[in-house]
């Protein structure tokens, strides 16, 4: 086998070749190389981006020996671009590693152009001014870009996209999509042509859970003028029914029937129907054809999926009832296509412009598909949700992060004011406290939570913190942006929605929902 | 915005361990003293150099602790390279250990890393008890399992069985799988130790012989038919050895052949890999987070800087970002952490049968056990030296080699068989003579 499949194992059973294709194609710049900054991407150099540009103006002093594992004593006075950047390029050469030795917030603001050429923007340890400067640039040019900051023991991360559309979420724990109590015509003619009571032992024991609940629904509606168990008292005795009817008890397909029955009793139809929108990203041309389907051949219902879950079953009636489920699947997915192509046609683009492939994905995913939008940085500082902030802020458990958000907020305030920030040097102490405690309580005031102080143990904390740059807080910050990062860039899996606002304290971090 | 302290390598670190604080330990002593003993005087041993373990010596070198030494028996493989960012393709073959404290050296000055090529249960109890603080870097049930019966085993208990602080033995155990993962810290006596809840950890599914014999219905039972039942058919003697690349394409080929007789879809060599060695799906990004978490534990234990996670974060991103943290509690009752299993004896029980018991008694259930007595071998399986030497202890009463103490504490190591399956184990035994006087107390035995 070749190496860089090999090497790449064990995430290729995460993200697939697809998601690991995406990753080779993407183009990553970060800003500001400090430990956040390294260590983000070094989780992303290791898993093979296509591309990483690394963007920092400072030289390598003493201090950055002690917390960044991408400078070494030899780097002393170089620039930290540099020197960075040559180290993440020896953690794999398939990446094409680039440094460009210049201040962030002057890039900002002398060439926003510079950014539309990447994929992906990862910004770290900004102030608020260059966040929503960049963040404007970012959307303007449609590339996606997140927030990466560690401070003391706090920090926090955010992404910042106007719309991330996902077709495989690829989620730990979802219900089957078996049709139960809706079988199309195959279906039932294959239940239909299993005999519950055939006498074999060995025959009775191998009929799929699948064909025991369809056959069982059938026979209660019988009994019970067409509907199907529908309170507690009928569940159960629909349960007891099922288990008269095991010939021994060491049947484990009807066990299996008995513990999937809820499958049976869950509301038909789909619950959270994704919303159309007018723009015409190849999503939202799908989601449009979806509509239509569940409107008219879907009968109110999705694709169907396709796959089933194992069951205790003979081989035959298991693959036999695959096929089933597999054909169906494939002759929704056909009229969906027929559908998408028509729309785009109407629209008048190209109807073989989304490929095949993904419109299948597509199908088989229709009720896993997630919608993810985050407001603009400008916004969320501007327009606050006051009542989530004193809902956070008076919950016990989380009041420590949401009192950190508010002060990385107050502490780059602070900055603005005064040139440097609060703790940052070891004389003063006490009389950057208290001017922090003023630029908190104008914050907070700001935001409409006037009523509402953080304690002075926080912040007493945030001072003595003192912008500090701690390496194993970096690395779980730039551990988790990298995280998101690969969720962005592959398509796959939920990436965060909110600020996560980091507590290393006693681990009791939030994520915020104020964007 | 220039500096006016002096430049110093712990910048930032200082402003923690330097500045006093609110939310910190109770033993917090800020200052230049906490610095240096930190560097000087505590000794952290990471066990496992993989994924975590690669995370987990950078983080603590960049943390303020100089004295690491780090153990793992395994040699670096190709599939290693994607997040075990210490090791390059050159080194593949090397052991792991001894790779990663080099590598870290190299790039941390000042700092020394001992490293141990060997499997954990090579080494003494003793050698555990020389560090302040293990941080765990495992992939296995067992071998966490193990660490932290060594770690227990020094746990002390006084008169009123309350543990004494200075015998407790501290570690932060971290582990992922894809995007999901933990980070704990375990204080034995104080917080649950590994065994009490042992249940975060389900044992395996696997898949019934009958299924796979005579109703496969996916590529997975194909899979562990062929390496299951059909390799012994056909090798006898020859054991499957799934590092063999021979042996693994053989269970591939026969798992086709299977699949196609019976219409099974889905039969690949990625798969089989997959299922025949159980491979769990790993990210780099995973791994820093936990280690840097459990670096974070490491920390503020040895230090006091902050107050600690109690006493289990789970992070999951594989849907949205979620964290959260669980106190478990305790199991007063375990056999691990409690105060020992209470074994009474008469003073006339030689050491051979006192061994032989340890095989029959249903809390322990102990083969081949080695015993020693605070520190001393009083009989040891292997190797075959301390064998020969400790073999003529066996024919004298256990009383007598305990020095007549009537109530003790010995620790046996050995196999034990729970469940149908063989691990290594330590226990820790309270050992009470019979008929001697002032023990002869038998309310004593509820605690066991």
């Amino acid at each position: 086998m070749a190496e860089p499949k090999t090497k790449y194992d064990r995430q290729l059973r995460i993200w697939g070749e697809q998601g690991q294709a995406a990753l080779e194609k993407a183009s990553i710049c970060l800003l500001n190389c400090g430990p956040t900054g390294s260590e983000t991407l070094k989780n992303l150099v290791l898993g093979g981006v296509g591309s990483i540009t690394i963007v920092d103006g400072s030289k390598v002093e003493f201090g950055d020996l002690g917390n960044n594992f991408m400078v070494d004593d030899s780097s002393l006075g170089q620039s930290k671009a540099k020197c960075v950047c040559s180290f993440l390029q020896e953690l794999n050469d398939a990446v094409k590693a680039k440094f460009i030795e210049e201040y962030p917030e002057a890039l900002i603001d002398t060439n926003p152009s510079f950014f539309s050429q990447f994929t992906l923007v990862v910004a770290t340890q900004l102030v608020e001014e260059s966040m929503v400067k960049l963040d404007r640039i970012c959307r303007q040019e449609n590339v996606m870009l997140i927030f990466a900051r560690s401070y003391g023991l706090t920090g926090l991360v955010r992404i910042s996209v106007k719309e991330h559309t996902v077709i495989e979420s690829k989620p730990d724990h979802f219900l089957d999509d078996l049709r139960l109590n809706n079988p199309w015509p195959e279906l039932r003619g294959f239940t239909e042509a299993i005999d519950l009571n055939v006498q074999d032992p060995v025959a009775h024991k191998h009929i799929p859970y699948v064909v025991i609940l369809v056959k069982m629904a059938d026979e209660w509606k019988t009994s019970h003028g067409g509907t199907l168990p529908s309170t507690r008292e009928q569940k159960r005795e629909f349960k007891e029914l099922l288990k008269a009817r095991m010939a021994a008890t060491d049947e484990d397909n009807y066990k299996e029937a008995i513990d999937a029955s809820f499958k049976l009793f869950a509301p038909q139809g789909i619950s959270n129907c994704a919303e159309v929108g007018s723009s015409s990203s190849d999503f939202w041309v799908m989601v449009a054809a979806l509509k239509e389907f569940i409107a008219n051949e879907g009968g109110g219902e999705v694709p169907l999926e396709g796959s089933i879950p194992d069951m205790t079953s003979s081989t035959e009636h298991y693959v036999n009832l695959q096929k089933i489920y597999q054909a169906k699947s494939e002759a929704d997915y056909l009229v969906l296509e027929e559908r998408v192509r028509n729309i785009l046609k109407k629209i008048g683009r190209d109807p073989h412009s989304i490929l095949k492939a993904t419109i299948k994905s597509f199908s088989k995913n229709a009720r896993k598909l997630k919608v993810c939008r985050y407001r603009s940085i400008e916004d969320e500082y501007n327009n606050p949700s006051p009542a989530e902030l004193q809902k956070y802020l008076t919950d016990e458990d989380y009041s420590i992060a949401v009192g950190f958000y508010i002060l990385l907020r107050a502490v780059d305030r602070y900055a603005a004011n005064f040139n440097h920030f609060p703790g940052q040097f070891d004389g003063g102490l006490d009389e950057d406290i208290s001017r922090l405690k003023t630029t908190a309580v104008s914050l907070l005031n700001d935001l409409g939570c006037s009523g509402l102080t953080l304690t002075e143990d926080l912040i007493n904390e945030m001072c003595r913190f003192g912008a500090a740059e701690l390496h194993a807080v970096a690395a779980v910050i730039g551990g988790i942006a990298s995280q998101e990062v690969i969720k962005l860039i592959t398509k796959q899996f939920v990436p965060m929605t909110g600020t996560f606002a980091f507590n290393a304290i006693d681990h009791k971090s939030r994520l915020l929902n104020l964007c | 915005m220039a500096d006016a302290a002096p430049p110093s390598k712990s910048r930032d670190l200082d402003k923690l361990l330097l500045r006093p604080g609110n939310l910190v330990g109770p033993t917090f002593d800020p200052g230049v003293q906490l610095r240096d003993d930190l560097q000087e005087y505590v000794r952290v041993l990471v066990v496992g150099a993989g994924g975590l373990g690669c995370e987990l010596l950078k983080d603590l070198a960049l943390s303020g602790f100089k004295n690491l030494e780090v153990i793992d028996m395994d040699r670096i493989e190709v599939t290693n390279l994607n997040r075990q960012f210490l090791f390059r393709l050159e080194d593949v073959g090397k052991p792991k250990a001894e790779v990663a404290a080099k590598r870290v050296m190299e790039r941390v000055s000042g700092v020394n890393i001992v490293p141990h090529f060997c499997r954990i249960e090579d080494k003494d109890i003793e050698f555990y008890n020389d560090f302040n603080i293990i941080a765990l870097g495992l992939d296995s049930i067992e071998a966490r399992s193990y660490i932290n019966a060594v770690a227990c085993s020094f746990l002390e208990y006084d008169s009123d069985d309350n543990p004494r602080e200075e015998t407790m033995k501290p570690m932060v155990d971290g582990g992922t799988e894809g995007f999901k993962g933990h980070a704990r810290v375990i204080v034995p006596g104080v917080t649950p130790c590994f065994e009490c809840t042992i249940w975060l950890f389900p044992p395996q599914v696997k898949f019934p012989l009958c299924t796979l014999a005579e109703t496969p219905r996916n590529a997975a039972h194909c899979i562990e038919y062929a390496h299951l039942i059909k390799w012994d058919e056909v090798h006898s003697g020859q054991s499957f050895d799934p590092d063999n690349p021979d042996h693994m394409k053989w269970v591939y080929d026969e798992a086709v052949k299977r699949a196609e007789l019976f219409g099974i879809p889905g039969v690949t060599y990625s798969l089989t890999q997959g299922v025949v060695k159980n491979i769990i799906p790993a990210i780099a990004s995973t791994n820093a987070i936990i280690s840097a978490a459990c670096t974070l534990e490491t920390l503020k234990i040895a230090s006091g800087c902050s107050k600690t996670l109690s006493n289990y974060l789970t992070y999951n991103g594989v849907e949205g970002l979620h964290t959260k943290v669980t106190e478990f509690v305790k199991d007063k009752d375990c056999l691990v952490c409690g105060p020992g299993v209470l074994i009474e004896l008469d003073t006339t029980v030689t050491l051979k049968k006192f061994i032989d018991m340890l095989e029959e008694d249903p809390k322990m259930l102990m083969t081949k056990a080695s015993i020693t007595y605070h520190g001393k071998n009083l009989y040891m399986q292997a190797p075959p030296v301390l064998e020969e030497m400790t073999r003529s202890n066996l024919e004298l009463p256990l009383y007598d080699l305990m020095d007549k103490i009537p109530k003790d504490v010995l620790h046996a190591t050995g196999t034990i068989n729970k469940d149908d399956k063989k691990s290594s184990g330590l226990r820790k035994l309270r050992v009470v003579f019979r008929g001697i006087d002032g023990v002869t107390d038998m309310d004593m035995a509820g605690g066991a």
